[in-house]
């Protein structure tokens, strides 16, 4: 769909190594902190980023992710705001695709058209919206389309092969794969049951498959690299954040800094998966 | 199904009691997500359900109410759902959780109307019930829908007065968004994000409602008004002094609306109310706002 995800993607594969897929909290702890984070992330390695749309309600997320949204929203970030980050981080990175990645009732209440037009204006590639299962595409799966924003689906252990098409029908620039049934935030999986579930879903898309819930450090990445075309990190990089902060919430001079040293770390790990998978 | 462990969401924590009572009939393990604030103002049930066997998890997110135990409920669901079945007691959530609350809780709309043809041999000219989450009130209104003659009133919870937040009147003081898988009225802000509400009942404090209540109001075919938390406070003095009943706060909104209406209608003409829950869950809380044994 858009030139910046497929591009992205096709690199990575001529490269031969998978994606680090990076996620972060829009607005967390306060917006000039976060789009320091935002920049800092392409230059450590990240290859996509998943910018998080703050909700009062995240009711698939963790109480890491939880408390990153809550500290986002007190320091007065809005869905506005979140796209005025992609836009300032487009400023200085036209290659790096962004995937916007939250709920849908600040979209619903901001209006779907206006919020597609001014997300494309913004430099936005691809949407996750968590909420809106394939039954509800013509709420926002397929006017993003028509706009040329990929709706990125998440399947998961339970997504069976009868379930599958119908995730995988309206899907564009990659399939996010989640790793176990839970919330975000959870423990690592078995690798090999990830691997299977990859394989499995390959036999129905020639789409990329992100792999997340529970990748940590860079031995996660690495393990869960060797059979995915690309790892996400998310719930790590929030806890990073989090505890960079001052006691009652602020952001310090390490907040940057500490979030650029774990995805350094990760990409490393990402990097040296293929290594392994080919021996 | 193959489930073999039960969880649910509890707002005043009469569902809870009821999920934990079958659950204990069945030998099922149960936990009941349940906001912080809503365990301590609703002891007497919280009582009952870790008696029954139930494990209670008090929710401390947002303002410890309903929505945030849902939040709850729905995390620990996607997390076990190989073995976990999730009971959820309000007619909101993802499709088809409402229809199949409305069709449970309509046992007491269908024995109310054939108990109304049996004593008066005919129809209601109103009913009326509280409006939470919903359950109690698509329960009783759901077989009078077609019977054109028979007024509905579904009574929100109006808290401290519409103007600021603290209220939980999502149809009368809300607007359309998305939440906990249903599109419905709720309370918001201009971003999308979910306010937290106020109401002196448990039951009633949840910033969204039911969507067929929802849809129900769009039609025209059920009209919701708003009852302060004063107003209810009254209602539930009144009915205790003069019937010998202690009724819930849920259901003492909807009998505040009944007392508005009932002096301007006919002496034969028929009300229907459905006094929803037994007030001791809640004497303590009204005994420490009237000031009583302190």
């Amino acid at each position: 769909m858009t030139a910046r995800m497929d591009k992205r993607f096709a690199d990575l594969k001529a490269e031969g190594r998978p994606a680090l897929v990076t996620y972060f909290m829009g607005g967390d702890p306060d917006y000039e902190t976060s789009l320091g984070i935002m920049k800092a992330l392409p230059e450590a390695g990240s290859d996509v980023i998943e910018l998080g749309m703050p909700f009062s309600d995240p009711m698939a997320d963790g109480p890491a992710i939880q408390m990153a949204g809550q500290r986002a929203l007190k320091g007065g970030q809005t869905l506005k705001k979140t796209l005025q980050l992609a836009s300032d981080f487009r400023k200085t990175d036209d290659a790096t695709p962004i995937v916007m990645m939250g709920y849908y009732n600040p979209i619903y209440v901001y209006g779907v058209e206006k919020f597609l037009d001014d997300a494309l204006a913004a430099g936005i590639d691809g949407l996750i919206v968590v909420d809106l299962p394939p039954e509800m595409d013509d709420e926002l799966c397929i006017p993003a389309i028509k706009k040329g924003i990929n709706f990125i689906r998440l399947a998961t252990p339970t997504t069976d092969e009868k379930r599958l098409p119908t995730v995988l029908r309206n899907t564009s620039g990659f399939v996010y794969y989640v790793s176990m049934t839970g919330i975000t935030g959870s423990a690592l999986p078995d690798p090999s049951l990830v691997s299977g579930a990859v394989k499995r879903i390959k036999q129905h898309t020639n789409l990329p498959v992100c792999v997340g819930f529970g990748v940590k450090t860079a031995d996660h990445a690495k393990v869960i690299g060797s059979s995915a075309d690309g790892v996400v990190v998310g719930t790590a990089i929030v806890n990073q954040v989090a505890t960079s902060l001052t006691k009652d919430g602020k952001a310090t001079a390490d907040t940057v800094q500490a979030v650029a040293t774990l995805v350094r770390g990760l990409s490393t790990g990402t990097r040296s998966a293929r290594l392994v998978a080919a021996e | 199904m193959g489930k073999t462990r039960i969880i649910a969401e509890t707002g005043a924590g009469q569902h809870g009691v009821a999920s934990a009572t079958v659950a204990a009939r069945f030998g099922l393990p149960c936990v009941v997500y349940m906001g912080a604030t809503d365990v301590e103002r609703q002891a007497p049930n919280v009582f009952r359900m870790k008696l029954l066997g139930a494990e209670v998890k008090p929710v401390t997110a947002g303002h410890g109410t309903l929505k945030d135990a849902m939040n709850e409920a729905l995390r620990d669901w996607v997390t076990n759902v190989d073995d976990t079945y999730y009971l959820i007691g309000t007619a909101a959530g993802p499709h088809p959780y409402p229809e199949m609350v409305r069709d449970f809780q309509a046992v007491i709309g269908t024995e109310a109307k054939q108990q109304m043809l049996e004593a008066e041999g005919r129809l209601p000219d109103l009913v009326v019930a509280a409006v939470g989450g919903g359950s109690n009130a698509i329960g009783i209104f759901h077989p009078f829908l077609d019977d054109e003659g028979v007024k509905i009133v579904g009574v929100e919870a109006g808290g401290k007065g519409l103007q600021g937040d603290e209220h939980c009147a999502s149809i009368t003081a809300g607007s359309p968004g998305v939440l906990h898988g249903n599109r419905t009225y709720l309370l918001q802000d201009g971003d999308g994000q979910i306010k937290e509400g106020h109401s002196i009942s448990a039951g009633l404090d949840y910033p969204g409602i039911g969507p067929e209540h929802s849809y129900l109001n769009d039609i025209g075919r059920v009209e919701y008004v708003p009852i302060m938390d004063h107003e209810a406070l009254d209602a539930f003095q009144t009915l205790t002094r003069l019937e010998g009943i202690i009724p819930a706060l849920e259901p003492s909104h909807a009998l505040a609306e009944v007392i508005k209406r009932a002096p301007k209608m006919g002496k034969d003409e028929i009300i229907l109310m459905n006094l929803s829950g037994r007030g001791d869950k809640d004497i303590f809380t009204v005994g420490k706002i009237l000031g009583m044994g302190e």
